[in-house]
């Protein structure tokens, strides 16, 4: 475990006081405002606020103990989102034993490669020999109803809760010229500009969203919302260049390229969610839903921003 | 104590979180009737209740199992106080009824699974006629019912290791025998009870 360097101290400052000035805001809004619909929006605003202070802090005291305990948080992550996605997926007897080799063997091993350093693997077990693996077991299993679906699924439930997931934590291991023991930063930037990118657009989009962008996956999602959001975190992601091993304009591509992604990650889990008939993945943190619902942006952003980084920067 | 180990370790695999839908977790008389799909209901069921009312309310098992082993005596006798009846060679003397009558008498709530046998399909079957014996003989005890979902999932008949899907429990409305009810309509709107907390 090595000391936190002065800007990572000064990160986490910034998002206590960020966090501190919304608390604020909460305890002023619930005084102020009247009338009972108002008061629910606010309590469930205040539940989202106090789960941020949970996620702030387990997320730093993570990144200040370092690696290990990092590659441990998001593997956790992994294991509780994958729970909330096969939970509502529905699966058969016949997917037992798949089931009980993905997330008992197939996610701590691709972690334990992670941990490793073992790039090749890390980057082959899921999508090659995971996805040759469970239509073996599945069919050695037996059972052919819907043989295609629900393997699929459990394929789905890999990529997306394991292996996309990893890569935010993957950035740990790059090793980029210049930038050598500052990756926590990198992973910082990541999930900050997702994060807010999602919170930014929720405000736009209260604030003036009129055009709804897929009605019927995400009635939530405005054009109004995404455009003001999108440009606010990209802003945003820019302005932490000095972070970053990026230029400011590099900053605020790389920016970009999380929150278009992160805003499709969240539309094609909603999607998921529409179909099986419910709102939330899961019930994990009051106002937010189940892991599932909390990392959909990140899902989808952290393996693109991951493969950019190694691309240009390495 | 290790009754309380065992609960926290059911909920914390299955994540599993009590809904009480038509009643709270009050410390009343009670018989909760739920759905059996998986070796691990009634322990999950026992685990959803909360310290104080799990210590006076007993699951039924049967007697041939759990008097199979050591382990299972110790557990059924100890941990889960279970009351033990005969399901095969049911006589006169053995009659499953008398101690489940005699546990709500002396003021212990019970679990109770009225489809008799495991439905690993997630189908609810027909019930026996036991909880209508027991809301005949003992009218105060409320009967609660309890629909528990996805654990079948967890431990499908026939496996032996199971895998973390997320369960709930749900407890429906209590329900008493009305007067000049007979037992097949009684024991047709228990089912129902149970029935209606799977489609909400």
């Amino acid at each position: 475990m090595t000391p936190p360097d002065s800007q990572t101290l000064w990160l986490f400052g910034g998002l206590f006081g960020l966090l501190c000035f919304a608390s604020l805001i909460g305890i002023i809004l619930r005084r102020t405002l009247t009338g009972e619909a108002a008061q629910k929006t606010i309590a469930n605003l205040n539940a989202r606020i106090f789960a941020w202070w949970l996620m702030v802090g387990v997320f730093g005291l993570a990144v200040v103990l370092g690696k290990a305990a990092t590659l441990t948080l998001f593997g956790l992550m992994s294991f509780l989102a994958l729970r909330e996605f096969i939970t509502l997926t529905p699966t058969k007897a016949g997917d037992h034993r798949s089931l009980f080799w993905a997330f008992f063997v197939i996610t701590p091993l691709h972690y334990w490669t992670l941990a490793t350093g073992w790039y090749g693997m890390t980057v082959l077990l899921i999508p090659v020999y995971g996805f040759l693996f469970i239509p073996i077991r599945n069919a050695l299993a037996g059972d052919s109803t819907n043989f295609l679906e629900r393997t699929a699924k459990i394929q789905w439930g890999l990529m997306v809760c394991v292996y996309c997931v990893s890569y935010a934590p993957g950035l740990l291991l790059l090793k980029i010229p210049g930038y050598t023991g500052e990756n926590a930063k990198l992973l910082f930037f990541l999930v900050t500009v997702v994060q807010m990118s999602d919170v930014l657009q929720y405000v736009w989009g209260k604030l003036c969203g009129r055009h709804k962008i897929a009605p019927k996956l995400s009635p939530s999602k405005t054009i109004e919302g995404f455009v003001g959001g999108a440009l606010s975190a990209t802003a945003l992601g820019a302005a932490l260049w000095k972070i970053t091993p990026f230029t400011p304009l590099q900053a605020a591509g790389m920016a970009a390229i999380i929150v278009v992604m992160g805003f499709f990650g969240g539309l094609v889990m909603s999607a998921i969610k529409r179909d099986r008939g419910v709102k939330d993945y899961g019930e994990l943190l009051p106002g937010h839903g189940g892991m599932m619902d909390r990392i959909d942006s990140l899902c989808f952003a952290a393996p693109v921003f991951f493969h950019a980084v190694r691309f240009w920067f390495t | 104590m290790i009754g309380r180990l065992l609960a926290f370790i059911a909920r914390l695999f299955t994540g599993a979180m009590p809904r009480w839908r038509g009643c709270g977790p009050e410390p009343k008389l009670r018989v909760y009737f739920a759905n059996h799909s998986s070796n691990l209901d009634f322990v999950l069921l026992w685990a959803s209740l909360p310290t104080e009312i799990r210590a006076q309310t007993r699951p039924i098992a049967a007697h041939d199992y759990w008097t199979s082993n050591p382990l299972r005596l110790w557990l059924a006798g100890q941990v889960f106080r279970a009351v033990l009846i005969e399901r095969k060679n049911v006589t006169r003397e053995n009659n499953p009824l008398t101690p489940m009558c005699a546990a709500l008498r002396a003021g212990e709530s019970l679990i109770l699974f009225p489809e008799g046998g495991r439905n690993p399909s997630g189908e609810i079957g027909e019930f026996k006629a036991g909880i209508h014996h027991l809301a005949r003989e003992v009218p105060e005890a409320e009967l609660v019912p309890v629909y528990i979902e996805n654990l079948s999932r967890v431990l499908p008949k026939g496996e032996i290791l199971p895998v973390p899907i997320l369960c709930s429990v749900h407890f429906g409305a209590p329900l008493r025998l009305e007067p000049g009810e007979t037992k097949r309509d009684f024991l047709a709107r228990a089912r129902e009870a149970v029935v209606a907390l799977r489609s909400v």
